[in-house]
C-alpha cells in the first residue's frame, strides 16, 4: 500500500511538471503576444522594450525562462505582466470565493444527486421516475452560464418577483448571513448539471445492484426493505459516485467553476483566470493552471486511495 | 481479484442459443439494434427534432433572402419597419424602462408574425434580426459541435487502436498522453488555447489557420476531449485484444492493419457511435461556454454562445437576446442526449457510456 501511494505521488509530481511546461510552451509560442511591448505601452522606444525584455529575462533560452518562472511561482514572487500584481497573492485572494462556491455546490449536488437517484430507482418506471429522468436530462443539457443568467434575471434583477441579492461575493467572516444568501443562486446553478448526472448514474447503479444475489438473500432472510436498501444496495451503489465526486469536485475547484464565477461576478480564482486570459497575461495563467492541476492530481490520488479502502477487491497488493 | 465467475460452459452456451434460436437466427447485431431502436419512440422523435434543427439551420440563407430580408450582420440603427400598418423604430432612442433610465437604444422585441416575417425574435442593440442571427449562429455551433466530435472520435479511435493493438511502449506513450490532457483543467486549457490561437492564428508545421477561423474552436475542443473518448475505447480494445478471434486472424496471417480495421473496429463501432452522438452534445455546450468567455467563435461570426454573451448585458431591457439562443442550445443538446441514450440501450443494453463534461 505504501509503495502504491509513493508511486502515485511521484506520478502526480511528474504530471504537474509536464502540465506547467506545456502551458508555458503554448504561451511562448504565441506570435505577436510579446509581453515586453504590452508592459512598455504605446509610447515606448525600442530601448525601453529592450530594457524590459532584459529585466524579465525574455532574451534567455526558453527553458531558463521556464525555470525562472517556476522558481518565482514557488517563492511567491511571480508578478503579472499586465498589472504587476503578485500572482500568488491574487490567487490567494480568490480562494475564499472559489472554495465557498465549490464546497457549497458540492454538498448540494451530492445530497440532491443521491436523493434524486434513489427516488428514481426505487420508483423505476412510475411517474416520479419519468419526471425525474426528464428533469435530469434537461439539467445536463443546459449551458451553466445561461442558466445562471436566467436565474439571475428572474430572481435578482429588475423583475416583478425578484427577492435575491444580485451577484458578488460577501466574505464569510464579514457577514455569514449575507455570504449564504449571496451564494445560494450560484450554488444551485453550479450543482444542477451534477445533480442530473449523479441522479442518472446512481439510478442505474442501484437498479444493477438490486438484482445481485446478496440483495435477494437479504430480502429472503426477512430484512426490512429500508434496511436492505440502505445497508445492502446503497452502500455498494455509492462507490462509483465517490470516484465521480472526487474528480468532479477537483475539476470544479480547479477552474470548471469559471463560467459560474463569471456570470455571478464572484471574484474567485476562475474569474481571475478568465480576466488574465483575456489580456493574455502569462504569469497568472501559469499560476492558475498549476493551482488547478494540483487539485486535479491530488484528488485523483485521494480517490484512488478511498476507492481501495471502500472496495477491498481492487486493493493493490 | 475475487470477482465471482459464472459457469459458462459450451453446454450452457448451446442451451442458451437453442432457447433464443427462433428469435435471433440470421440477424446481424446491427439489425437487432435497429429493431430495438425502432420501438423506442421517444429516442426516435428526439432524433427527428435534432434533424429538424439541423435542416432549419442549413436553410438560413433562404430565410435571410425570402423571409427576413436582412443578413446576420446587417445593422439597422435608426430605421423603422411596418407592423400592422404602423411604422415602428427597430431600435428606439432609449428612455425610461420600468422607472429606470436606459441611455442606449432599446431594440424591438419578438414580433412573431406581426411584421410579415421580419424580427420574428426581435432585434438586437444594433438593429440586427435575432432570428437570422439565431439560424446562422446555429449553423456555426452545429459545425463546430459536429466537426469537433468527428475529429475527436477519429483521433481517439486511431490512438486507442494503436495503443490497444501494439501495447508495450506505444500503449505506454499514448496512455500517458491521455493522462496528461486529462490532468489539465479542461475548460482552462480550452480557454487558454482558444485565446492564444485567436490572436494571430496558427502557422506552424505547415498548417495555416487564420485567426478568425472556425477551425480554432473546433480543433481546440476536439483536442481537449480526446482522452474522454480515447480512454474507454483503449480499455475495450485491450480486452478484445486477448480474445481468440484476434489470435485466429493473426494466425491466418492478417496484417496489423487488417486486424485493426476488420476485426477490432467492427467490435467497438457501436461504442464509437454512441460516444459520437453524446460528444456532439457535449461539444456544443463546450463551444457555447468558450464563446461566452470570448475564447471560442470570434466576431463577426455568431454562434449560440456568442449570442448569449451579447445578450448578457441587456438581459433586463432585452431578455430575448439571451433567452432565445439558450433555448436553442437546450433543445439541440437535449435531443442528442436522449437519442444517444436510446442508441446505447439499443446497441448494447449493458454498456455504460458516460461523457464527462
Amino acid at each position: 500500500m505504501l509503495a502504491f501511494i509513493v508511486r502515485r505521488l511521484i506520478g502526480a509530481f511528474l504530471v504537474l511538471i509536464a502540465v506547467s511546461f506545456i502551458t508555458y510552451l503554448i504561451f511562448v509560442q504565441i506570435p505577436g503576444g510579446d509581453p515586453a511591448q504590452r508592459i512598455a505601452g504605446r509610447t515606448a522606444t525600442d530601448a525601453n522594450i529592450a530594457d524590459i525584455r532584459e529585466k524579465l529575462h525574455l532574451n534567455d533560452p526558453f527553458y531558463e525562462q521556464y525555470w525562472g518562472m517556476m522558481q518565482s511561482l514557488f517563492t511567491g514572487s511571480l508578478k503579472s505582466y499586465a498589472s504587476q500584481l503578485d500572482v500568488v497573492d491574487q490567487i490567494k485572494q480568490g480562494i475564499p470565493a472559489t472554495f465557498s462556491l465549490c464546497i457549497g455546490a458540492g454538498i448540494i449536488w451530492l445530497g440532491f444527486g443521491i436523493l434524486v437517484g434513489v427516488i428514481s430507482a426505487v420508483t423505476a418506471g412510475r411517474l416520479s421516475d419519468r419526471v425525474i429522468t426528464v428533469l435530469a436530462l434537461i439539467g445536463i443539457s443546459m449551458p451553466v452560464f445561461w442558466l445562471g443568467l436566467i436565474v439571475r434575471y428572474l430572481f435578482a434583477q429588475d423583475h416583478p418577483f425578484h427577492f435575491m441579492p444580485d451577484g458578488g461575493y460577501i466574505p464569510l467572516t464579514s457577514n455569514p448571513w449575507e455570504w449564504f444568501v449571496h451564494l445560494l443562486m450560484p450554488w444551485f446553478v453550479l450543482a444542477v448539471l451534477f445533480i442530473g448526472f449523479y441522479g442518472r448514474v446512481l439510478r442505474s447503479n442501484v437498479l444493477d445492484t438490486i438484482n445481485e444475489d446478496y440483495v435477494r438473500t437479504a430480502r429472503a432472510k426477512g430484512l426490512p426493505p429500508r434496511r436492505v436498501l440502505v445497508k445492502h444496495v446503497l452502500r455498494n451503489s455509492l462507490i462509483p459516485i465517490v470516484t465521480l465526486f472526487g474528480l468532479d469536485f477537483a475539476a470544479v475547484l480547479g477552474g470548471s467553476a469559471i463560467l459560474t464565477e463569471t456570470v455571478f461576478d464572484l471574484k474567485g480564482v476562475g474569474y481571475y483566470a478568465a480576466q488574465s486570459v483575456q489580456s493574455l497575461d502569462l504569469p497568472p495563467i501559469m499560476g492558475v493552471t498549476i493551482y488547478a492541476t494540483f487539485f486535479i492530481v491530488l484528488f485523483s490520488v485521494l480517490v484512488d486511495l478511498l476507492y481501495a479502502w471502500l472496495d477491498p477487491r481492487i486493493r493493490p497488493t | 481479484m475475487a470477482e465471482s465467475t459464472t459457469d459458462f460452459t459450451l453446454d450452457s452456451a448451446a442451451a442458451l442459443a437453442a432457447e433464443e434460436q427462433g428469435a435471433i437466427e440470421g440477424k446481424s447485431p446491427w439489425l437487432l439494434a435497429w429493431r430495438r431502436l425502432r420501438r423506442n419512440y421517444v429516442a426516435l422523435s428526439f432524433l427527428g427534432l435534432f434533424v429538424l434543427i439541423v435542416v432549419i439551420c442549413t436553410l438560413a440563407p433562404l430565410y435571410k433572402d425570402y423571409v427576413a430580408h436582412t443578413g446576420p450582420n446587417e445593422g439597422h440603427l435608426g430605421e423603422t419597419f411596418t407592423r400592422d400598418g404602423k411604422q415602428v423604430p427597430i431600435v428606439s432612442k432609449g428612455g425610461f424602462v420600468g422607472g429606470e433610465f436606459i441611455a442606449g437604444g432599446i431594440p424591438v422585441g419578438p414580433q412573431l408574425w406581426h411584421a410579415g416575417g421580419r424580427y420574428v425574435f426581435g432585434a438586437d442593440t444594433q438593429g440586427r434580426d435575432v432570428a437570422v442571427r439565431l439560424l446562422y449562429g446555429g449553423l456555426t455551433s452545429l459545425k463546430v459541435g459536429i466537426g469537433s466530435a468527428l475529429i475527436c472520435s477519429l483521433f481517439a479511435l486511431v490512438l486507442a487502436l494503436l495503443a490497444g493493438y501494439y501495447g508495450g511502449w506505444v500503449d505506454w506513450l499514448i496512455a500517458r498522453f491521455f493522462d496528461l490532457i486529462w490532468a489539465f483543467p479542461v475548460l482552462l486549457l480550452a480557454i487558454a488555447l482558444g485565446t492564444a490561437l485567436s490572436i494571430n492564428g496558427f502557422h506552424h508545421f505547415g498548417i495555416n489557420v487564420e485567426s478568425g477561423s472556425l477551425w480554432i474552436p473546433t480543433l481546440v475542443i476536439s483536442y481537449v476531449l480526446i482522452p474522454y473518448v480515447g480512454r474507454p475505447l483503449r480499455g475495450q480494445i485491450l480486452s478484445l485484444r486477448e480474445k481468440e478471434f484476434i489470435e485466429a486472424a493473426t494466425a491466418q496471417g492478417a496484417s496489423p492493419l487488417r486486424v485493426m480495421f476488420s476485426e477490432l473496429v467492427p467490435n467497438i463501432a457501436s461504442s464509437v457511435l454512441v460516444f459520437f452522438t453524446l460528444i456532439i452534445a457535449n461539444n456544443i455546450l463546450t463551444e457555447a461556454g468558450l464563446s461566452f468567455l470570448g475564447a471560442g467563435v470570434q466576431p463577426p461570426s455568431a454562434s449560440w454562445g456568442t449570442l448569449i454573451a451579447d445578450g448578457q448585458e441587456r438581459i433586463v431591457t432585452a431578455p430575448w437576446l439571451a433567452i432565445i439562443p439558450g433555448i436553442a442550445i437546450v433543445l439541440t443538446v437535449l435531443s442528442l442526449n436522449i437519442f444517444g441514450d436510446g442508441l446505447r440501450d439499443a446497441l448494447d443494453p449493458r454498456a455504460k457510456v458516460r461523457i464527462e463534461h
